[in-house]
């Protein structure tokens, strides 16, 4: 039992029990599918704004145009345009992480969280180097796979895809068996 | 070229909104608990994800089957790159800490290191452009999954499709399957907490 006293307001309150969450991200999808013809995911978006920076650094002709990247014209275009319906949504989901967590005030200034500390130090560089280069890995598969957490994950399981359902158990084995590569079974011990 | 429609865009935003609202909510947008999930010392993750899955399902099949939607968005079953680029994903995800939704959010909660792991999925994603065109003739086709009707193949399929099996017992399955597994994290908990 938590002995801390609730917020009265749900708003305010730090956390939602999870199987209340996963119900109202489910009711969610209903709403985009229903209203917008659109399934949730996050990581086209990234593809966007990379494309954004090529054009905005002078490299147009790689994003649009005959001579352009193959994949940059699959994924920009005249159906999904630079700022499309998701690169929309990403800066939603920021919005609303940001006004969720200055409500109840669990904010945080994190650069080294607690468990990497333990096993590898408080250094922020070697932490920001890190996070850097999963991010980068991370995005490189989602393109590969066609999606990530959402798009594959809620979005594509909710729908019985066999991509999708195929990414999940390969993502999910290969981030268990990542996370006891790099914390050993003492990790558990200190996960904060 | 530029833009979606103000419907979509003013959609979209909102979406995100209630999204990245609900995931900081539920305590995903934190390294910890992400972590906590590959470690197994946390649930959070996975009882977030399945519920999403199942309560979603019997929606969106739902209002299939009665026609207030005409179509799904299945991603193409190419189980190489789908099988490839997960097990990348997930080192990656576990290295990071953040997917690429649960990122941002926890950017939007303030996190430092997350910004960090955001610039690199840029550049993931750019690396990913680069490399696509050497790819996409071999690669990205290597192990298709399709359904052929008349002359149309059509990679975008369910379980439903390849199998002829109701989504409704894909759906049974799925519910009874995480019912269990919600009833052992909760036997685990208890026993933690003890």
């Amino acid at each position: 039992m938590n002995s801390q006293i609730e917020p009265a307001n749900p708003l305010r309150r730090k956390r939602w029990n999870p199987y209340v969450v996963g119900v109202l991200i489910g009711v969610l999808s209903w709403l985009t599918f229903l209203t917008m013809d659109k399934a949730l995911g996050t990581s086209s978006s990234m593809v966007h704004v990379a494309g954004l920076i090529e054009t905005v650094t002078g490299n147009a002709d790689k994003v649009t145009g005959p001579a352009a990247n193959s994949y940059f014209a699959k994924e920009i275009n005249e159906k999904t345009p630079m700022f499309d319906w998701q690169v929309f949504l990403v800066i939603g989901v920021f919005i609303g992480a940001m006004v969720s967590s200055r409500l109840s005030g669990d904010r945080t200034t994190e650069c080294v969280p607690g468990l990497w500390t333990w096993r590898f130090g408080p250094s922020k560089t070697l932490r920001y180097a890190a996070a850097f280069f999963g991010g980068a890995v991370m995005l490189f598969g989602a393109r590969m796979a066609g999606g990530c957490t959402s798009g594959h994950g809620i979005s594509g399981g909710l729908q019985l895809a066999v991509s999708s359902w195929t990414f999940f158990m390969a993502m999910f084995a290969s981030g268990v068996a990542m996370a006891f590569g790099l914390f050993g079974k003492g990790g558990r011990h200190h996960v904060v | 070229m530029w833009f979606d429609t103000p419907g979509l865009i003013v959609g979209g935003l909102l979406a995100g909104i209630v999204f990245g609202f609900l995931l900081q909510k539920g305590q995903v947008a934190k390294y910890r608990v992400i972590l906590g999930q590959f470690l197994f010392t946390d649930y959070t993750v996975l009882k977030i994800m399945l519920t999403a899955i199942v309560v979603g399902a019997i929606g969106v099949w739902g209002m299939l089957q009665l026609g207030m939607i005409q179509h799904l968005h299945v991603k193409p079953a190419v189980l190489a790159a789908n099988a490839v680029g997960g097990l990348i994903f997930g080192a990656g995800m576990s290295l990071l800490g953040y997917c690429p939704g649960t990122g941002v959010a926890a950017m939007g909660e303030g996190s430092r290191h997350a910004r960090w792991g955001f610039a690199g999925m840029i550049l993931g994603a750019a690396a990913f452009a680069a490399v696509f065109p050497a790819l996409e003739k071999g690669f990205m086709k290597l192990g298709e999954v399709a359904v052929t009707t008349g002359d149309k193949v059509n990679n975008k399929v369910t379980l439903t499709d390849i199998t002829g099996v109701s989504p409704w017992v894909y759906i049974a399955a799925l519910a009874a399957i995480s019912l269990v597994v919600f009833a052992l994290i909760g036997r685990w908990e208890r026993q933690q907490a003890r």
